[in-house]
């Protein structure tokens, strides 16, 4: 039943030697002091070390990339850089100059400034209004923020109209002005985060074209991706970061695609670990066709079909936002599908209730647990209950049964390892492996035939990780079908059966974890390998 | 660790008396600034409630209870049910309409009166519940024009089927038949007035109210929806329905808040039937915490100052409208303090869980999530 990877990408995965140029801020002895220079930057949160170690520099007039997975830290950093998040340990200089930056303000006042992926920007106002909004001191509100704001527009040919209507903008002027506030603002470092997300292809020609300008001009730019293709495209250098730590520091030039999605994901993997397969021939769960409409643009969800067998972990792979949420709710019941059908056994839950749907024994572990699994200001017994509220323990007909819900919430804190001084406290005092691990005992207690999995281990400490694939594995020996969403590949290889990933709402064939190397993902995930992959 | 641990009972019971407190000092303020006198003003107010008085907190503090409860559903589940006023309006006309009638005799008309004000309250709140549910409409919004629309039916339709005494200017329903009035228990002794028969379905909704939504499981799935929408989606619950559900069920309470003045004291509906009574429900149900007891406590606390104040102008020459600044100043403070011991009790847990983790573990391992 498994298909193997087509002979071209198999071919090419041998050849790959990543071979790193020396870190640049070594061979730049031109230009003064680098523009930024993050110096061992650590920043730990309960239960989790978000950054380790980050260093790097951006020289003056260049764009500078920073690539990784999500979740792999870019945006703490990035948080840290602009005085949101201050760092443990670590030291950021700016212009030569050691900088503590405690809040935005500071950032900006240090010549730091931030276009954010949502852009914050009032419709009702003009785009002068816009700009001058909490900086009326700078250049007033009236004709002389006017004069500035044309100033800037032509120096860095923004074209930007400051008496239009934001309102009346596409979506390409939008982030031109938020580029513009923060040039207003004083700013010498432009962090971009992923701004090409939202732009269409045309669009973010143009925004290239301005960056250009900006690092002609003497600007410097730091631009947050993972789509490698555009960054190797626009960035003068690249910094990876894995696991919350900085990997490499490379030279567009000297690498390709596969090389930096190799860097990204990690190139020495795990080998899987060799158990036995326990993947029967019953199927549990098939989903046929889905297709989820995305309002007048692509659909979120195109043509998605999967069988998944009792015993079997199949793994989606894929770069966040490509579909993986999506397709969780609409198994889950939470949104109705535009069309295809989804069933359990033979049985179709198409058009299903959440609450029939988990009562007929699909487990879920969201993907957000503090949004979707938790009552964070509920005891830990009243959380053992939510999910199944019409299950024993924890009902007697229309009553909770609080006594037995609490007994079978001190096994589960047993069972599961859950550190917590009792089962009274709040879900949201205890950190997030701990969290996580109720969750897991929680969905594991009602016996699923189907467990559906986001990111399992998004968030935990390492000792929580790997209890907790533990668990899914013990499960999956006694023929539990398993639908496993992550952005770990480490993960993913672990623990899957099958591998297939999920690009723009669309899903590859199917991948083996025993054969599959992290570039054939990578390249698959991010779409580096497209044209020349045949499916 | 126990269920229940003295921190907390000790925490809940701070924001209260430390509002008071504030509320004592503000207002003490206001009077030295005008110039009127403090010490008569709050011997006036702090005196021992005389027998007849004390019957009269008890019977304003049911009413209010009924009114602060049926706000408490919706805010058990973050519904800002503004529209109780309007509500009950409209479903003690209904009431007084039919047991005006007489159709049916003594206990009867008055049960029939009571399920047919629950039914009125319910439909009127059914308005803003659909609207929410299909259009997105706030409920804070149309229930608050609800009230108006509410106040002015109401007027209308009694200008209709007002029954007019010869000689009167009061316009007011038909009074409802002997048989059907309630007479009232002497509680308290040494008074002249009694307590409310109804004073019994006070008790009654406020134990409904505890046991229906802390033992059951729509009222585990109401409290799940009001604790955090997403987590309630994805655990099963319907929550368009939910909000249906529990605006109804806060309409249906609302229309009962005019029954014990209905059958035991005005015995018809006029234009002289006591209003606002909505409004105060809401600042009591955020003073009693939406708990069934502290409510109550809440609702006797609000009678009291309603009623001591009666005495102000005579005694202290004071206007007795005085009370409406100790009253709204109680619930700035009470909220403020809420929210102030809601985050030093959510950081105090969090600090102390971990605490207790790492006594447990002598040897706490290392959390690295980076081992690159």
């Amino acid at each position: 039943m498994r298909r193997k990877l087509p002979a071209p990408l198999r071919a090419r995965t041998r050849s790959v030697a990543i071979t790193a140029s020396p870190p640049l801020t070594r061979t730049t002895a031109d230009a003064g002091p680098p523009a930024v220079e993050l110096e061992g930057i650590t920043k730990r949160f309960p239960g989790v070390v978000a950054n380790k170690d980050v260093t790097f520099s951006v020289r003056r007039g260049t764009v500078h990339a920073i690539v990784g997975e999500n979740g792999a830290g870019k945006s703490t950093l990035m948080k840290i850089l602009y005085g949101v998040q201050r760092p443990d340990e670590g030291t950021i200089k700016v212009g030569g100059q050691l900088v503590n930056l405690h809040s935005p303000s500071d950032a900006i006042a240090a010549g730091i400034g931030m276009v954010f992926q949502h852009f914050m920007l009032a419709d009702n106002l003009t785009v002068l209004e816009n700009v001058v909004l909490g900086a009326e001191k700078l250049h007033g509100i009236g004709d002389k923020a006017r004069r500035e704001i044309q100033r800037i527009s032509d120096a860095y040919k923004l074209d930007v109209d400051p008496d239009a209507l934001v309102s009346e903008l596409g979506v390409g002027a939008r982030q031109r002005i938020e580029i513009l506030k923060v040039l207003y603002r004083g700013a010498k470092t432009l962090i971009l985060d992923e701004p090409t997300a939202v732009l269409v292809p045309q669009e973010v020609d143009e925004l290239f074209d301005q960056l250009a300008e900006l690092k002609d001009e003497g600007l410097t730019v730091l631009f947050i991706s993972h789509k490698l293709d555009e960054v190797l495209k626009v960035a003068d250098s690249i910094t990876v970061i894995r696991r919350g730590t900085t990997i490499d520091t490379v030279d567009p030039k000297s690498v390709n695609a596969r090389q930096l999605a190799e860097l990204m994901v990690g190139s020495e993997l795990p080998s899987p670990t060799t158990e036995e397969s326990t993947v029967t021939d019953r199927v549990l769960l098939s989903v046929e066709d889905l297709v989820l409409g995305g309002g007048s643009g692509r659909p979120l969800l195109d043509g998605i079909s999967l069988t998944i067998h009792a015993g079997e972990v199949l793994g989606i792979a894929g770069v966040e936002g490509n579909g993986q949420a999506e397709l969780v709710e609409v198994i889950m019941g939470m949104r109705e599908p535009t069309s295809g059908t989804v069933h359990l056994e033979t049985t179709d839950i198409s058009d299903w209730g959440t609450r029939e749907i988990r009562e007929a024994g699909v487990g879920y572990i969201p993907e957000d647990r503090h949004r979707h699994a938790l009552l964070l200001e509920a005891p830990l017994w009243e959380n053992r209950i939510l999910g199944h509220q019409t299950e024993s323990p924890n009902v007697k007909g229309q009553l909770i049964d609080a006594a037995a819900a609490k007994a079978d919430t001190q096994r589960i804190v047993g069972e599961y390892d859950v550190r917590t001084p009792s089962i009274f406290v709040t879900a949201g005092s205890l950190s997030g492996g701990n969290q996580q691990k109720l969750i897991i005992g929680r969905e594991m207690s009602h016996h699923p035939k189907v467990l559906i999995a986001a990111h399992p281990t998004r968030g935990v400490d390492v000792g929580a990780q790997s209890s907790i694939w533990d668990h899914i594995r013990a499960a999956r020996r006694e023929g539990l079908a398993v639908l496993l969403i992550s952005a770990d590949l480490e993960e993913l290889i672990g623990l899957s059966d099958t591998i297939r990933v999920i690009l723009r709402g669309k899903l590859s064939g199917e991948f083996d974890p025993d054969a599959v190397t992290a570039e054939d993902l990578g390249a698959a995930m991010t779409g580096a390998g497209e044209k020349e992959q045949t499916r | 660790m126990k269920a229940l641990n003295p921190r907390r009972i000790l925490l809940s019971a701070a924001a209260p008396v430390l509002a008071l407190v504030v509320a004592f000092v503000v207002t003490s303020l206001v009077l030295v600034a005008v110039g009127d006198p403090v010490a008569e003003v709050w011997k006036t107010i702090l005196a021992v409630p005389k027998p007849r008085q004390a019957v009269n907190i008890v019977n304003a503090a049911a009413v209010f209870y009924l009114s602060a409860i049926a706000v408490a559903v919706g805010f058990r589940m973050n519904l800002f049910n503004i529209g109780v006023d309007g509500q009950y309006r409209v479903a003690v006309f209904a009431a007084a309409v039919f047991a005006g009638q007489a159709w049916l005799p003594g206990w009867l008309n008055i049960v029939v009166s009571i399920l047919i004000a629950m039914v009125a309250g319910g439909l009127w709140a059914s308005i803003a519940a659909y609207l929410k549910v299909k259009r997105g409409v706030s409920e804070v919004i149309s229930t608050i024009m609800l009230n108006a629309i509410a106040t002015g039916i109401v007027s209308w339709l009694l200008l209709k089927v007002a029954d007019r005494k010869a000689g009167s200017n009061s316009i007011e329903t038909k009074t409802i038949p002997d048989s059907s009035q309630l007479e009232g228990f002497k509680l308290i002794p040494g008074a002249t007035n009694r307590v409310y028969t109804l004073l019994i379905l006070a008790l009654l909704v406020g134990f409904l109210y505890w046991f229906v939504l802390g033992k059951t499981r729509f009222g585990f799935d109401l409290r799940a929806t009001g604790r955090s929408e997403s987590a309630a989606v994805a655990s099963g619950v319907k929550v368009p329905r939910m909000v249906m559900t529990a605006m109804i069920a806060s309409g249906a309470l609302a229309g009962l808040v005019g029954m014990p003045l209905l059958f035991g004291q005005d015995h018809n509906y006029g234009t002289t039937f006591q209003s606002g009574l909505g409004f105060a429900g809401i600042a009591i149900a955020l003073l009693g915490r939406n708990n069934a007891v502290g409510i109550a406590f809440a609702a006797l606390l609000w009678a009291f100052l309603d009623v001591q104040s009666n005495a102000l102008q005579i005694q202290a020459n004071v206007a007795q409208e005085l009370v409406n600044i100790i009253q709204g100043v109680i619930l700035f403070a009470v909220v403020i303090a809420y929210e102030l011991i809601r985050r030093a009790d959510k950081r105090l847990e969090q600090t102390r869980v971990a605490r207790e983790l790492a006594a447990q573990r002598p040897a706490p391992a290392s959390k690295e999530g980076a081992p690159a």
